[in-house]
C-alpha cells in the first residue's frame, strides 16, 4: 500500500511498519528467556508491543494531524 | 459440556444482567434520537458516535464472545501458537489508522452506508459491488452462528442446557430478544450495550487474572504447569514455537489482520463514528483490548495449571469458571460473556442487513427504494439473518459453523483489494478486480477443501514446503491477478468505469 498524497505523508509512516517486523520475525523472540515476572520472553514480549504500538501511532498521528 | 444440576445462584445473576442488557436495548432507540426510518439512522446511528462511543462499540464488536471462548480453548489445546491472536490484534491497528479514515471521510462525503456501497461509487461497477457485498453476507453469516456457540457454552455450565431441542430453548429465547431490540433500535442498542458489555468483561478479567494465578501459586508455576503437559502430550504444542509453526503462525497473523476490517461488522463500527478523527484516535486506543485479549488467552494456561480436563476444548473458560469463582461472580461472568455475545451478533446482522439492502435489493430489484423503505428492508432482513444462523446451530453440527468461519476469513480477505487499493491513487479496472476476486475466492476454496479446513496450506517455495495461510495465498494471487489483468485490459481498451469520487473526498478536513 503505497502512501499518497496529502497530509498522510510524512516519513514518520514507515515508523508503523515496525510492529510488523517485530512481531511477523519469529527468530526476534521465540524464546522462553529472558523471563519477567514469571512471564516467558515469548509472553511479555508481545504484550510490550501493544503499548508501543499505540505510541507509535500517537506519534505519527501528531504528525499528521 | 452440561452439568446435571442447575447452578441456581449464578443463573439468577445471570438472568438479572440478562434482563439489564434487554432494558438497555429497548430504550436505546431514544438514545442521541434520529428518524428510525432512515436507513444511516438505524444502521449507522446517524454517524455520530464519538471517541469513547466507539472505542466501546468496535471494541465490543471485534473482539467477540466467540473469542473469549475459542482463543484460551486454542492456548490451551497447543499452547503457543494460539497466541497468533496477539500480533494479528496488535498489526491491525497501523493499518487502521492509515486506511480506516480514508474509508470513513469518503462514505461520509457521498452518504455510503457499506463498503460495497464505496465500490460501486469508485468503480460504477454494480458487479464489483455486488461481489463486495455477496461475500461479507457469506463470511458474515458463519461468524454469527458462532456467537451461539459462544452462548450455548456458557448456557451449558450453568446447568440448563441440554440434549435435543428443548436444550436449545435459553438459546433460542436470548436471540428473539436480541433480534426484536435489534429490530427496534438499530446499531444504537450494541452501541449501548457495548458499555455494558465491556466493563463487566473487563471486571472478569481483571478478577480472573488477579485470583487465578494466586491460587495456582503465581505466573511462573502456571507456565511451569503448561510445559509440563505440553512436554509430557507432545506433538505440535509447546510453551514457545517449534520452528515449523514460524510460517504459518506469521500469515495467520497477518492474513487475519488485514481481514480484520473488512467484515461488515468492524466497518459498520467505524463507519458510526463521527469523524475521521475519532477513527485514528480510536486506532490508538484500541489496543488496550488486545491487551484484555492476551489476558484472555492466558485463560488456557491457568486452566490447564488449575487441572481443568474437559471432552471439548470450548467448555474450557466455563470449567475454569465454575472451578475457581464463588457461583454469583460465575454468574456475573458468564453474563458477561453471553452479553459479549449479543453485541457482535447485532452489529453483524445490521451490517449484513445494509449490504443486502444498498447492494443487492436496491441495485438490482428496486433502485427507487426511500429512505424510509430502506430502513424497513435493513430491519426485516436483520430479523431473517439472525433466524438462520439460529436455524444454523441448532440444525447443523457446531463444526459446520467453525469450519465455514474459517472459510469467511478467507473470503473475506478477497474484497481487500478492492476496497483499500480503491482508497489510493491507483484505480484498477473494475473487470480485473472482479476477476482477481474471483480467483481469490475460488483458489481459497479449493485449498481449504483440501486441507480438510485447515487454516494452513503447505506450499512448496524453493525445494522447501512451508503451510502459510490460506487467506494470504489466494489474497496474493489475487492482488497479482487484478494489477495483470487491469494493465492487459487496459492494452484491449477496456475502460475504468466511472469514478464519482474525488481525491478530496478522502481527505480529513483540518477542522475534523
Amino acid at each position: 500500500m503505497g502512501e499518497d498524497s496529502g497530509k498522510s505523508s510524512t516519513p514518520w509512516v514507515w515508523g508503523l511498519l515496525l510492529p510488523y517486523i517485530a512481531l511477523l520475525w519469529l527468530p526476534f523472540y521465540n524464546a522462553k528467556e529472558p523471563a519477567f515476572a514469571g512471564f516467558p520472553f515469548f509472553y511479555w514480549y508481545q504484550f510490550a508491543w501493544v503499548p508501543l504500538t499505540s505510541l507509535l501511532i500517537y506519534l505519527v498521528y501528531r504528525k499528521v494531524k | 459440556m452440561s452439568t446435571d444440576t442447575i447452578n441456581w445462584t449464578a443463573l439468577g445473576v445471570f438472568v438479572f444482567f440478562f434482563a439489564l442488557v434487554t432494558v438497555i436495548g429497548f430504550f436505546a432507540a431514544r438514545w442521541k434520537a434520529g428518524d428510525l426510518n432512515e436507513l444511516h439512522e438505524w444502521g449507522l446511528g446517524g454517524r455520530r458516535f464519538g471517541t469513547i462511543i466507539t472505542w466501546f462499540l468496535v471494541g465490543g464488536d471485534f473482539y467477540t464472545a466467540y473469542t473469549v471462548i475459542a482463543v484460551p480453548a486454542l492456548v490451551y489445546a497447543v499452547g503457543a501458537y494460539g497466541f497468533f491472536a496477539l500480533p494479528y490484534t496488535i498489526i491491525v491497528y497501523p493499518l487502521v489508522f492509515l486506511v480506516m479514515p480514508r474509508l470513513w471521510a469518503v462514505c461520509h462525503r457521498h452518504q455510503y452506508v457499506t463498503g460495497a456501497d464505496f465500490v460501486h461509487g469508485r468503480y460504477g461497477s454494480s458487479w464489483l459491488a455486488l461481489a463486495v457485498a455477496l461475500t461479507g453476507l457469506l463470511a458474515t453469516m458463519p461468524y454469527i452462528a458462532l456467537q451461539l456457540v459462544g452462548m450455548q457454552v456458557v448456557i451449558g455450565g450453568l446447568g440448563i442446557g441440554g440434549e435435543g431441542f428443548k436444550g436449545e430453548i435459553p438459546l433460542i429465547i436470548a436471540f428473539v430478544i436480541l433480534a426484536v431490540y435489534t429490530y427496534a433500535s438499530g446499531l444504537r442498542a450494541p452501541a449501548m450495550i457495548a458499555f455494558v458489555k465491556d466493563v463487566m468483561i473487563y471486571i472478569v478479567v481483571i478478577a480472573a487474572i488477579a485470583i487465578i494465578p494466586m491460587q495456582l501459586g503465581g505466573y511462573g508455576a502456571v507456565f511451569d504447569a503448561a510445559d509440563k503437559a505440553f512436554q509430557a502430550k507432545g506433538g505440535a504444542t509447546g510453551l514457545i514455537l517449534q520452528p515449523g509453526q514460524f510460517v504459518p503462525f506469521a500469515t495467520l497473523a497477518l492474513g487475519s489482520a488485514f481481514a480484520a476490517f473488512m467484515y461488515p461488522h468492524t466497518m459498520t463500527g467505524v463507519l458510526s463514528s463521527s469523524s475521521g478523527d475519532v477513527v485514528r484516535k480510536n486506532a490508538m486506543l484500541l489496543p488496550a483490548y488486545t491487551v484484555l485479549l492476551g489476558l484472555i488467552a492466558m485463560l488456557g494456561y491457568m486452566a490447564i495449571a488449575a487441572g481443568i480436563s474437559v471432552k471439548s476444548p470450548t467448555a474450557v473458560v466455563p470449567a475454569l469458571f465454575l472451578k475457581i469463582f464463588p457461583d454469583w461472580f460465575v454468574g456475573f461472568s458468564f453474563a458477561a460473556i453471553a452479553i459479549g455475545a449479543l453485541v457482535p451478533a447485532a452489529i453483524m446482522s445490521i451490517g449484513a442487513a445494509n449490504l443486502f439492502t444498498r447492494n443487492i435489493w436496491r441495485t438490482f430489484v428496486n433502485p427507487n427504494m426511500s429512505g424510509p423503505a430502506e430502513a424497513a428492508s435493513a430491519k426485516l432482513v436483520s430479523l431473517i439473518v439472525k433466524f438462520g444462523a439460529l436455524v444454523f446451530i441448532v440444525a447443523l453440527p457446531t463444526q459446520f459453523a467453525i469450519d465455514l468461519q474459517l472459510l469467511g476469513g478467507v473470503w473475506i480477505l478477497q474484497t481487500f483489494p478492492a476496497i483499500v487499493l480503491g482508497l489510493y491513487k491507483t484505480r484498477l479496472r473494475p473487470s480485473a478486480l472482479l476477476l482477481g476476486w474471483a480467483v481469490g475466492m475460488v483458489v481459497g476454496t479449493v485449498l481449504a477443501y483440501q486441507t480438510g479446513l485447515k487454516p494452513v496450506y503447505p506450499l512448496a517455495i524453493g525445494g522447501a514446503t512451508y503451510p502459510v495461510y490460506i487467506g494470504v495465498i489466494a489474497g496474493a494471487l489475487n492482488l497479482v491477478v487484478s494489477v495483470v489483468a487491469s494493465a492487459l485490459f487496459g492494452a484491449i481498451g477496456v475502460g475504468h468505469g466511472s469514478d464519482e469520487t474525488q481525491p478530496g473526498d478522502y481527505m480529513l478536513g483540518k477542522a475534523e
